[in-house]
C-alpha cells in the first residue's frame, strides 16, 4: 500500500534512493533468524493456559484444577443462571461501547498530535491522554466513586452511562498509543500529493490517510476491547445495583469457591468471538 | 480530519495566522479524547489531590481537617514502638519491587513481543489482522480463571514439569508456583498484547526495500536489524514499552495472585490504605507521587524525541 | 416436586415481568443460594437483584458515597458498629419480627448489635488453621502451625491475606486480645510474624485446589472453606488454636436510604425461617444462627468438625471487635512491615 512513501528521515534513509539490485540472497529480508521460532513458541504459550481453561469447563467436578470426568454440567448451570448471562452480555456491551468511542476519540487525537511541529499545548495533550495509565486503578476507582455517587444522588440517574464513561476514559491511552505509533512511521507525502491533485481534506483523509493508518486503528481497537473486558477494580467501585460484569462476578467468588461455571462462560464468549471474527475476515477477504 | 501537511506558506503574518489556525484545529481534534479523560479520569482525580491534604477518617474516608501527614508519611513515619521519626523504608522497598518487576516485564515482553509482532506483520496482507486477532483472543476470557490456568501449568505436577521430566532435563519437579519466575511469566503473559499490537502497527508499515538496500550494501543481518529496522519501528517499540511499563508499576491483581501475595506491590500498598488500612490521605499522596514521577518521565521523553525530530 | 413447582412459578413470574416489587441485595460474592432467592421470589412476588462485593471496606465506601440503589447489605460483625455509627442502617427491629422466635438466644445479645435492633444473622464461622495430616501428625489445635511451624510443614504454608484475622490470631498466640494496643506485645507479634513468614509459601485466597492437590500443606483458613477441602482430600483437618481463634458473623441489615424498605424487612423475616436459613448454610457451608435449621441441613454438615466446635475449645473463640482507629493504624503498619 504505502510502498512509495519515504520513511521518517534517518541516516539510513539514503540507500533507498539507489536503484535496488537484485542479487540472489539465500534468505528473505522479511524473515529474521529465530523470530519465527519465538513467534510460534509465543502462540503456543498463549494458548496453553486457554486450553486448560477450556478443558476444565467440561469438568464433572466443582474444581478448576481437579479433573473428575467429562460433563456439560457447567454449561447447563450457566445456561440456567440468568445473573451470569446478564453479566456476560453486560461485559461485552460495555467493552464494545467503550472501545469504539475510545478508538474514535484516540484516532482524532493521534492525528492532531503527530506529524506536526510543536504547537502550544502539545505536551499537555499528550500527558493528559496518557494520564489514566499512570495511576493505580484503585485510586481512579475511589475518585470516580466519590464524584459519580454525587452525580447519581443529584440526578437520581443510575444507568450504565457511568460505567461506559469510566471505561472509555481508561481505554483512550490504550487505543491512542498504537495509532500514534503507526502515524509516526508515516509522513505527509501522499496526503500532500492528494491535495495537490485537488482532493478535498475529507476525501484525502478517507482515501489516503485512513487506509494508511488502518492497521494502527485495528490494533488500538482490539487492545481497548480486551482492556475493558478485563477491568475489575474500577467497575467494582462504579457499578450500581444490578450492574455486575463477569470480572466483578468473579472477584466476588475469589474468597469462596471458584467453579468452572466462569470457564464455561469464557469458552462461550471465546467461541462466539472467534466465529464472528472468522466470518468477518472470510467476507472481507472475498470482497478483495 | 485536518492533520494534513503544512504546505509552505509565505513568511510572516500569513504564516503566523496559519499556525494559529492549525493549532486551533489540532486542539479541536483532540477535544473528544481530552473531554472524556477530564470527565471520567483526570478530573475526579482532583478529589484525590484534596484528600491527600486532609486527615484520615476514623473508619475510612476523610475528615475535613487540613493535614500534611499524608504527604509526610510517604517518606518519613513515626516508629510505632519508640515514636522516633524514621524513613518509611517499607514504602521504598515496595516501590523498588514494583519498579524492578515492571522493568523485567517490559524487557521480557520486548524479547517475546517484537518477534511475534514481526511474524504477524510479515504475513500476507489479507491474513495479518487475523493473526493479530489470534494474539488478543486469549484475553477475551476472564483474568482470574486465566491466572488459575497459568498456575495449573506451573504447579509441581503441572504440564511444564511433566514435560521437562519426560524429556529428562530435570530429575525432580521445579517449585515454580509463587516464585518470582511465576510472577515474571504471568506478567509477561498478561501484558504481551500491549507490546505486540503497537509494534505490529509499526512493522506493518516497514518499507522492506530499505532493508534490501542495506543488505545490498553488505550489511549483515544483525547490522541491518540494528541500523535500519530498529530505528524505523522505534515508535512502536516505545509505545509498547510505555503501555507495558507504566500500568505495570501500579498493577497488583496479577502479581498478587501469581506471586502468592507474600510481598506487597506498590498498588497493593495503596489499595491497603483505601481498604483495611483506613488511611485515604496516605493512599492519595502515594499515588499522586507515583503519577508525578511517571508524568515527569513521559514529558521528558516527549521533549527529547521532539527535539530529535527537529534536529533530523 | 415442590421446589420444581416453585421454580416453575418463579420462572413464569420472571418471564411475565409481573414483579411489582423489587429488592436489591448487596452481598459477598458467591454467598447467596440461588434456591433461597427463587423461594423468596415465589413466596412473596418480590423480584430480587443481587450485586456482589468482595470486601467490607468496599461495601462501606460505596454505600457511604450514596447513589448506590441497594436495600440490603451483609456486613461482618466488626463492621456493624461502624455502619450503625455512620447512620447508614435502618432500625428495622428484627427482634420484634414474626420469626424472631427462631433466633438462637446465643446470637441475640451480641456486642455489635445488642438485642438485634438492626441485623439478622446470615452465617457465622471461624478462622483457624488447616493441616494436611499426611505430612504432620502432631497437635493441630494451635496457632504454632503457622507462627512457629514444625519443620515438616515449612515452605508449604499458606496464610489468608486478611489483616484482622491474622493479627488477631497472632496477638492471641502471645496472650493478648484482638484490638490490644500494648506496644511490647505488638513488638513480639511483629517479630513472630516476620520470623514465621520466611516459612510461608504464600498469602493467598482461593486455594482449595492447592490444598486438595497438596501443593500446600498447612495454613490459616476459614472453616467452611476447609470443609470443602476435606471433601476433596480426606487428609485435610481443621484445627481450633487453643491460644484463641477468631469467630466471625455476617449479618443482614437494611440501609437507611433503601428504596424498598418493606420488601427488605420481609427478607429479614424470611431468612429467620429455619428451612430458609438451612438453604443459606447448604450453599456456603457455614452455620447460621437460627434454631431448628439443623434438621434441614445436609447430613455431612451435622457431624463435621469444621462446623461443630469441640466442647473443650468452645470458650477459646473470640469475636474481633471494632478496633479504635489508632490501633487499626498500628496494625496497618505492622502488616505493611510484614510484607515489605
Amino acid at each position: 500500500m504505502a510502498e512509495t512513501t519515504t520513511p521518517t528521515p534517518t541516516e539510513t534513509a539514503a540507500p533507498a534512493l539507489t536503484a535496488p539490485r537484485r542479487e540472489p540472497r539465500g534468505y528473505s529480508v522479511r524473515s529474521l533468524p529465530g523470530f519465527a521460532v519465538i513467534a510460534i513458541f509465543t502462540f503456543f504459550a498463549l494458548y496453553a493456559p486457554i486450553l486448560i481453561l477450556v478443558t476444565y469447563s467440561f469438568n464433572a467436578g466443582t474444581s478448576l484444577a481437579i479433573w473428575e470426568g467429562f460433563s456439560l454440567r457447567w454449561y447447563y448451570q450457566a445456561a440456567a443462571n440468568e445473573a451470569v448471562q446478564d453479566a456476560a452480555i453486560r461485559s461485552l456491551y460495555l467493552a464494545f461501547c467503550a472501545a469504539t468511542i475510545a478508538t474514535v476519540a484516540a484516532t482524532m487525537a493521534a492525528l492532531a498530535t503527530t506529524r506536526t511541529r510543536r504547537f502550544p499545548g502539545k505536551t499537555m495533550i499528550y500527558a493528559l491522554i496518557n494520564q489514566p495509565l499512570m495511576i493505580p486503578e484503585i485510586v481512579t476507582a475511589v475518585a470516580l466513586l466519590i464524584v459519580f455517587a454525587a452525580i447519581k444522588v443529584w440526578t437520581g440517574h443510575t444507568s450504565m452511562i457511568y460505567l461506559i464513561a469510566a471505561h472509555t476514559a481508561f481505554c483512550v491511552p490504550f487505543a491512542y498509543l498504537p495509532i500514534r505509533a503507526r502515524l509516526e512511521t508515516m509522513d505527509n507525502t501522499l496526503e500532500t500529493a492528494a491535495q495537490d491533485l485537488y482532493a478535498s481534506r475529507w476525501l484525502t483523509f478517507r482515501r489516503v490517510t485512513l487506509p494508511l493508518m488502518w492497521p494502527g486503528i485495528v490494533a488500538g481497537l482490539m487492545l481497548a476491547f480486551v482492556i475493558s473486558l478485563d477491568d475489575v477494580v474500577i467497575t467494582e467501585f462504579v457499578k450500581s445495583a444490578g450492574q455486575e460484569t463477569i470480572p466483578t462476578y468473579m472477584l466476588g467468588q475469589l474468597r469462596r469457591v471458584v467453579t468452572p461455571e466462569v470457564n464455561a462462560i469464557s469458552t462461550v464468549i471465546l467461541m462466539a468471538g472467534v466465529i464472528l471474527v472468522a466470518l468477518f475476515f472470510r467476507l472481507t477477504s472475498r470482497r478483495r | 480530519m485536518s492533520a494534513q501537511a503544512e504546505t509552505p506558506f509565505p513568511p510572516g503574518a500569513l504564516e503566523r495566522e496559519a499556525e494559529t489556525a492549525d493549532t486551533r484545529r489540532r486542539w479541536l481534534l483532540s477535544l473528544p479524547a481530552i473531554a472524556i479523560i477530564v470527565c471520567a479520569a483526570a478530573g475526579p482525580l482532583l478529589v484525590m489531590v484534596i484528600y491527600s491534604f486532609l486527615t484520615p477518617g476514623d473508619y475510612g474516608n476523610v475528615k475535613w481537617e487540613f493535614s500534611l501527614e499524608g504527604w509526610m508519611n510517604t517518606i518519613v513515619q513515626r516508629d510505632i514502638f519508640d515514636d522516633t521519626l524514621i524513613w518509611a523504608d517499607a514504602h521504598l522497598s515496595i516501590f523498588w519491587r514494583s519498579f524492578s518487576l515492571s522493568l523485567i516485564t517490559t524487557i521480557l515482553t520486548l524479547i517475546i513481543g517484537v518477534p511475534t509482532a514481526w511474524f504477524v506483520a510479515t504475513q500476507p496482507p489479507g491474513r495479518r489482522e487475523f493473526w493479530l486477532f489470534l494474539v488478543t483472543v486469549p484475553f477475551w476470557t476472564n483474568l482470574l480463571v486465566r491466572t488459575i490456568a497459568i498456575q495449573e501449568l506451573i504447579r509441581s505436577e503441572g504440564v511444564i514439569n511433566l514435560v521437562l521430566l519426560k524429556i529428562g532435563i530435570i530429575d525432580e519437579p521445579l517449585q515454580m508456583m509463587f516464585t518470582d519466575f511465576a510472577i515474571g511469566f504471568g506478567m509477561t503473559y498478561v501484558y504481551l498484547p500491549l507490546m505486540v499490537l503497537p509494534v505490529y502497527a509499526a512493522v506493518d508499515k516497514l518499507d522492506f526495500r530499505l532493508v534490501e538496500a542495506a543488505h545490498d550494501l553488505y550489511a549483515s543481518r544483525w547490522t541491518a536489524f540494528r541500523r535500519v529496522i530498529l530505528p524505523l519501528i522505534k515508535p512502536g517499540i516505545i509505545a509498547g514499552s510505555i503501555l507495558v511499563f507504566v500500568p505495570c508499576l501500579g498493577a497488583y491483581v496479577t502479581p498478587r495472585v501469581l506471586g502468592g501475595g507474600k510481598n506487597l506491590m506498590f498498588g497493593n500498598l495503596i489499595e491497603l490504605q483505601f481498604g483495611a488500612g483506613r488511611n485515604w490521605p496516605l493512599g492519595a499522596a502515594l499515588s499522586l507521587m507515583l503519577m508525578a514521577a511517571v508524568m515527569v518521565a513521559l514529558i521528558f521523553y516527549v521533549r527529547i524525541t521532539s527535539r530529535e525530530k527537529a534536529d533530523g | 416436586m415442590k421446589t420444581l413447582a416453585i421454580t416453575a412459578s418463579a420462572l413464569a413470574l420472571a418471564a411475565s415481568g409481573a414483579f411489582a416489587q423489587e429488592l436489591n441485595i448487596y452481598n459477598w460474592g458467591n454467598y447467596t443460594n440461588p434456591k433461597l432467592i427463587e423461594k423468596f421470589e415465589a413466596e412473596t412476588g418480590i423480584k430480587v437483584t443481587i450485586t456482589d462485593y468482595d470486601s467490607n471496606d468496599t461495601a462501606l465506601a460505596k454505600v457511604k458515597a450514596g447513589g448506590h440503589g441497594f436495600d440490603i447489605v451483609v456486613p461482618s460483625a466488626s463492621y456493624v458498629p461502624i455502619w450503625i455509627g455512620e447512620g447508614l442502617l435502618a432500625e428495622t427491629r428484627p427482634d420484634q419480627m414474626e420469626n424472631a422466635k427462631n433466633l438462637d438466644p446465643v446470637w441475640i445479645d451480641v456486642d455489635w448489635d445488642p438485642g438485634r435492633h438492626y441485623t439478622v444473622p446470615w452465617q457465622w464461622g471461624t478462622t483457624g488453621v488447616v493441616v494436611n495430616t499426611k505430612y504432620y501428625d502432631g497437635d493441630i489445635d494451635t496457632s504454632a502451625i503457622f507462627l512457629d511451624p514444625p519443620d515438616e510443614l515449612k515452605g508449604k504454608i499458606n496464610v489468608v491475606p486478611e489483616m484482622g484475622d491474622v493479627m488477631g490470631l497472632a496477638i492471641m498466640y502471645h496472650g493478648g486480645m484482638p484490638c490490644d494496643d500494648d506496644r511490647e506485645l505488638l513488638r513480639k507479634v511483629r517479630d513472630t510474624l516476620v520470623e514465621a513468614k520466611q516459612h510461608w509459601l504464600g498469602m493467598d485466597y482461593g486455594n482449595i485446589e492447592k490444598f486438595a492437590k497438596e501443593d500446600m500443606w498447612a495454613g490459616v483458613n476459614w472453616n467452611g472453606s476447609t470443609f470443602r477441602m476435606r471433601l476433596a482430600n480426606e487428609n485435610i483437618q481443621y484445627g481450633y488454636p487453643k491460644e484463641g481463634y477468631v469467630v466471625w458473623m455476617d449479618s443482614v441489615a437494611v440501609l437507611k436510604d433503601a428504596q424498598n424498605m418493606e420488601e427488605a424487612k420481609t427478607f429479614q423475616n424470611f431468612i429467620m425461617e429455619p428451612e430458609n436459613a438451612a438453604l443459606i448454610s447448604e450453599f456456603a457451608r457455614y452455620a447460621n444462627g437460627i434454631l431448628g435449621s439443623d434438621e434441614f441441613m445436609p447430613d455431612e454438615m451435622k457431624t463435621a468438625r469444621e462446623i461443630l466446635i469441640p466442647e473443650e475449645l468452645k470458650d477459646k473463640g473470640v469475636f474481633i471487635p471494632t478496633c479504635a482507629p489508632e490501633t487499626q493504624a498500628l496494625y496497618t503498619r505492622i502488616w505493611t512491615d510484614l510484607q515489605k
